[in-house]
């Protein structure tokens, strides 16, 4: 067991500063009052804040700074089926306490948190991260201190942590079958990709151009790459007003989104004239960007709130009893939700909380849950067998799903791109 | 000798502050704290590297930079690509395109080591270019601007402006830098595990020695005649360049110094937190570092190393407490530290504090020497 078993320090460092500089340690005597709080939990043998009442998890997302507003569905949609799993009695007989973190949007108060969850308060599992770069800056962390991570967000693929479950889609099941759609649906021969530049854009747009180029036989007319956070798009719509591609096909994230519907809207290029295809806009983003700006346009999700099934409405009607009716319910947001359910399945089928036997049970590729996108099958690889959806945008921000794929297995390491 | 030491250690009463700190970092923050808050410490003095840099460039040199992240992140940026090397071995890379490159080049599709990663295989080129290469872009900024007489406002407003422009670069270079994501997933230096409980102790004592070091090296070159050039031209620039000094050459020289200070905190960072990011070299992250300063005391070497340890432990304390709230804490604690003592923790000290520890250390002496005068009797 790599974990320490914790030593209560025995002064405590703000007294300490408060001790040394009685007038310079007003301020850190006082963060210090509202910390003592925090000590005091109880372990049980496994090192492992477990008592036979209560389990420990954490909840690390960024509550404050950029990601805040994409983050906030992930971390209601965790606590809703955390208070959900308490209500039907917990896991393995005991309630479920949540220790919530702020990451902050920074990578480096990422790894500090996710430490502190780790090696302080000793969680059994953690629900969390939103971007790849946080994800990345907790992985040595949380796998030295053995840890277990559920991350919701679709995402690049390339990776396969023994201590990460990534409930979100790989980018081989976003990208092919929409593909696959899109060609046959539209006959489309040329495409336009564009993205934000950082890994995840890159990565899909790598796997999309070998996918058109050699299976679909179509062309790619151009690919190109917005720094984060630009909002000026005005050139590449030139561009594209000049190619005149069959598909647009799009990765823009964050804030860049909102410039790149608008000005698309603004040069006259709209969901009844073209063809455009996105991958970063979930019913969060419509709210940002606005449904007019989208309407017509087709996104590639495997959940959107609009899903038709009794399951669905169920789970819409109680995230809306408890975050309020405005809350638009996003990919991710479903797919954080299912966290700690397959959390749970894998604690039961592992009749044990400790970490090791619990990846072997999420290994086993016997978990499954009932989630609201459909039954979800947790795969040895440690992703979701899930399927894909493709969404038309309606003006209330809201997606008619126009095309559900059949289930499509997890592939984070793909052979030949 | 004695006297350089003496000079060193900041004289009588910089000598206590430097041994009450050095007993703080070196000796009660290791016994009193698990190695989970003392690593965290350890974080904290990496960004008190960049307040005393900037106690330096700002205190004493009367310019404002808003851009140490960019020195910081130098440091970080060039101990990290050598660990990434170390990490990216023929054996771990295997299932890589490339294999034998670091795992973000093969996602980017770059196919070989980029021509300035090459020297980064060698640890004594690393330690060298650690100092050297914030060394260099410092002096090219500052010469640039100094010798044209830029400064004040201007000059804080172009640092801040590089910071922006650096951050944009590595997001946007991310096959040679890893982007967004930074460099992440380091392991080994020279092969030693530096995630090993040992290592982080051992890492932790060095970079409070270090810490310790550059605060005495600062102390040097404070009471020196340069020092008290640096004093005379914070104050009136033009009477000193009347006086016959080419003023530029001892800004540049300032800024250089804060810069490498800067930069060795930035590769301390790197190796006890694990990874690189852009998110701490840019405009907001710089602008911490000057606020950590502020709240020391911006004339006082070790207050700003208290400045930088006060604020991170508010944030780290406040954050864990009220994940969503926090910042409106650190807010209003930032007013407070300002409205009740403009010239920071040190200030305060100065004020109420110093004349009473003078005449203790006074009284002490006396009883001393009074005991001296007994013997001495007592022998004749």
């Amino acid at each position: 067991m790599s974990r320490q078993t914790h030593q209560p320090s025995a002064v405590h460092p703000a007294r300490q500063e408060a001790l040394q500089h009685p007038r310079k340690g007003i301020v850190a005597a006082l963060a210090g009052a509202l910390i003592l709080g925090l000590t005091g939990t109880a372990f049980g043998a496994s090192g492992i804040a477990v008592t036979d009442k209560e389990v420990t998890v954490g909840q690390l997302h960024s509550s404050t700074g950029t990601m805040a507003i994409s983050e906030t569905g992930a971390i209601e949609a965790e606590q809703l089926a955390i208070s959900q799993i308490n209500a039907m009695g917990g896991v393995l007989g005991r309630k479920i306490k949540v220790i919530q973190e702020d990451g902050a949007s920074d990578w480096p108060t990422f790894a500090e948190k996710m430490k502190k969850l780790l090696e302080s308060d000793h969680v059994a599992a953690i629900f969390g991260c939103w971007t790849s770069a946080s994800r990345k800056a907790v992985l040595p962390v949380l796998e030295r201190d053995n840890g277990l991570l559920y991350y919701p967000t679709f995402y690049e693929g390339l990776e396969q942590s023994k201590n990460v479950v990534y409930t979100g889609q790989e980018a081989t099941q976003q990208v092919f079958a929409g593909l696959d759609w899109v060609a046959k649906t539209k006959h489309a021969k040329t495409f336009y990709l564009i993205g934000s530049d950082y890994i995840w854009p890159r990565t899909t747009m790598k796997l999309a151009r070998k996918y058109i180029e050699t299976v679909l036989h179509g062309t790619v007319v151009g690919e190109e790459y917005a720094a984060l956070g630009s909002t000026e798009f005005g050139s590449t719509i030139n561009k594209i007003r000049l190619k005149k591609p069959d598909v647009i096909y799009a990765a823009v994230v964050g804030g860049s989104n909102v410039s790149w519907f608008k000005q698309l809207k603004a040069a006259g290029i709209t969901g009844k004239s073209q063809t455009l295809l996105t991958l970063s806009v979930t019913e969060d983003e419509a709210k940002g960007i606005g449904g007019e700006n989208l309407l017509g346009f087709y996104s590639a999700m495997k959940y959107f709130q609009s899903l038709n099934t009794p399951r669905n409405k169920e789970f819409v009607s109680q995230f809306k009893a408890k975050w309020g009716p405005t809350a638009p319910i996003g990919d991710v947001t479903q797919a954080a939700y299912e966290g700690p359910w397959l959390w749970k399945a894998a604690v039961e089928k592992a009749g044990s909380f400790e970490t090791d036997k619990v990846v072997k049970a999420e290994e086993s590729g016997t978990i499954t849950f009932d989630a609201p996108e459909g039954m979800v099958y947790l795969e040895p690889n440690h992703h979701l067998k899930t399927r894909l959806r493709i969404g038309e945008w309606r003006a209330d921000g809201q997606a008619d799903i126009v095309y559900t794929s059949d289930y499509i297995d997890p592939n984070p390491f793909p052979k030949g791109y | 000798m004695n006297a350089l030491l003496n000079r060193a250690l900041g004289e009588r009463n910089g000598a206590i502050g430097l041994a009450v700190l050095a007993v703080i970092i070196l000796l009660i923050m290791p016994l009193a704290l698990d190695i989970f808050r003392l690593n965290l410490v350890g974080k904290y003095l990496t960004y008190a590297f960049a307040a005393v840099g900037l106690v330096m460039v700002w205190g004493y040199g009367g310019i404002l930079s808003l851009g140490q992240g960019v020195f910081f992140g130098f440091g970080g940026y060039c101990m990290a690509m050598f660990l990434k090397l170390e990490a990216s071995d023929l054996t771990s890379t295997a299932h890589q395109t490339t294999p034998g490159i670091p795992d973000f080049m093969d996602w980017n599709q770059v196919t070989q080591l980029p021509m300035i990663w090459q020297p980064f295989h060698s640890f004594a080129f690393t330690v060298f270019a650690i100092i050297a290469v914030p060394l260099l872009i410092s002096y090219v900024i500052s010469a640039a601007m100094f010798k044209r007489r830029v400064g004040g406002v201007y000059f804080s407003i172009i640092t801040q402006a590089i910071a922006a422009i650096l951050t944009i670069l590595v997001v946007g270079q991310q096959g040679l830098t890893g982007g967004i994501n930074g460099i992440t997933d380091l392991k080994t230096l020279n092969g030693w595990n530096i995630n090993t409980d040992s290592a982080k102790y051992l890492l932790y004592f060095i970079n409070g020695a270090l810490l310790l070091g550059v605060i005495m090296v600062c102390n040097l070159v404070l009471s020196s005649k340069l020092g008290r050039l640096l004093l005379a031209l914070r104050d009136k620039e033009d009477r000193v360049r009347f006086s016959g000094y080419d003023v530029a050459n001892f800004k540049i020289f300032t800024f250089c110094m804060g810069a490498v200070i800067s930069a060795i905190g930035g590769a301390m960072f790197t190796l006890q937190v694990g990874f690189m990011s852009p998110s701490i070299i840019g405009i907001v992250p710089s602008i911490e570092m000057v606020i950590f300063a502020a709240i020391g005391g911006r004339m006082s070497l070790v207050g700003a190393v208290y400045g930088t340890l006060i604020v991170n432990y508010g944030k780290t304390a406040f954050s864990e407490s009220f994940p969503s709230l926090w910042l409106l804490f650190m807010g209003a604690m930032f007013i407070g530290v300002v409205m009740v003592f403009p010239n920071g923790l040190a200030g305060l000290y100065q004020s109420h504090l110093n004349d009473r520890v003078t005449r203790l250390l006074n009284r002490i002496k006396k009883v001393k020497s009074s005991d001296q005068l007994k013997v001495v009797k007592a022998e004749s």
